[in-house]
């Protein structure tokens, strides 16, 4: 019934990782050293046509992304409980199913509670 | 290779890059570089994650912690001014009160590792218990209401960023 496994298993991965970082640092090095670079004034403005970039960009924004991004991580969170039931699908059966929906539907009710306060409403 | 397996080379990179990129954090100026390289550092502690067989915590450590912890820090950092003109300057006096903050709480670190040397600890050899498959398993049968309990947590959470970060609409 249990599954085994070693992080040997995870080595492909691993050189997964590290040839995507290595093609990127290799073309981003050739890159710079192969091309020609011709720095003007223009050409390193943030835009270099059309209207005069003013002021600074750093500029303090909405707390509204920052409540999308909370409800995004708690509904994240959910999710990632339900994989390791989706992996044991078969072997719990219809108590699994309950044990899981009765969790969701607990969220679920947060989920409405957002709705009802319009939290996801962008213009107020 | 000099007396090591390959496990150990592993955990040993794994460690150096994690505490290099740790020190990054603290070390560079600018804010959002720190979030950059507190990223690179959870990637490191999720390798270590792999190589205690947790692979369900270092899959969940990178998608929740890299993926979307760090997104709301970012956004906590945009969310200040940062400007230059706007940063306050940090006094002498508050320098110094964060060097001896700091300075007792890695005392109080080494005095609780002190003697951790003298402590016998069992090797269970490769355990499969954080195995996604494994892990489930348990958590669907012996660890059932926490788990329902955890949704309630997660409700309240809910509940609580929306109370604060919404506006009541007229």
């Amino acid at each position: 019934m249990n599954a085994t496994n070693t992080p040997m298993d995870y080595l492909p991965i691993v050189m997964m990782f590290l040839v995507a970082f290595g093609f990127v640092a290799t073309t981003m090095f050739l890159t710079h050293k192969l091309g020609p670079k011709r720095k003007t004034k223009i050409k390193l403005e943030s835009f270099e046509c059309g209207i005069h970039s003013e002021g600074n960009a750093r500029l303090p924004f909405s707390v509204k992304y920052f409540l999308v991004a909370i409800l995004f991580v708690l509904f994240d969170v959910e999710v990632i409980f339900m994989y390791p039931w989706a992996v044991n699908f078969k072997d719990l059966g219809l108590p699994g199913i309950i044990e899981v929906f009765s969790f969701i539907i607990l969220l679920l009710v947060g989920f409405y509670y957002l709705l009802a306060k319009k939290a996801l409403r962008w213009e107020d | 290779m000099l007396g090591y397996t390959i496990t150990q080379w592993l955990f040993g990179i794994l460690s150096f890059l994690a505490i290099m990129f740790a020190l990054m954090v603290v070390f560079t100026r600018n804010p959002i570089n720190s979030v950059l390289y507190l990223v690179l550092t959870f990637f490191c502690i999720a390798g270590h994650y792999l190589l205690l067989n947790a692979q369900f915590l270092a899959v969940v450590h990178i998608v929740v912690y890299a993926g979307a912890i760090m997104v709301l820090f970012l956004f906590v950092i945009m969310l200040m001014n940062l400007n230059q003109d706007t940063e306050p300057q940090k006094t002498v006096i508050s320098k110094v009160v964060a060097a001896i903050a700091g300075g007792l709480l890695l005392f109080v670190m080494v005095g609780a590792l002190r003697g951790s040397e003298q402590l016998q600890i069992k090797q269970y050899g490769h355990s499969d218990i954080g195995l996604v498959k494994n892990l489930g398993n348990v958590l669907f049968h012996d660890f059932l209401f926490p788990f329902e309990i955890a949704s309630v947590l997660l409700l309240a959470a809910m509940v609580g960023a929306i109370m604060i970060g919404k506006k009541e609409i007229k």
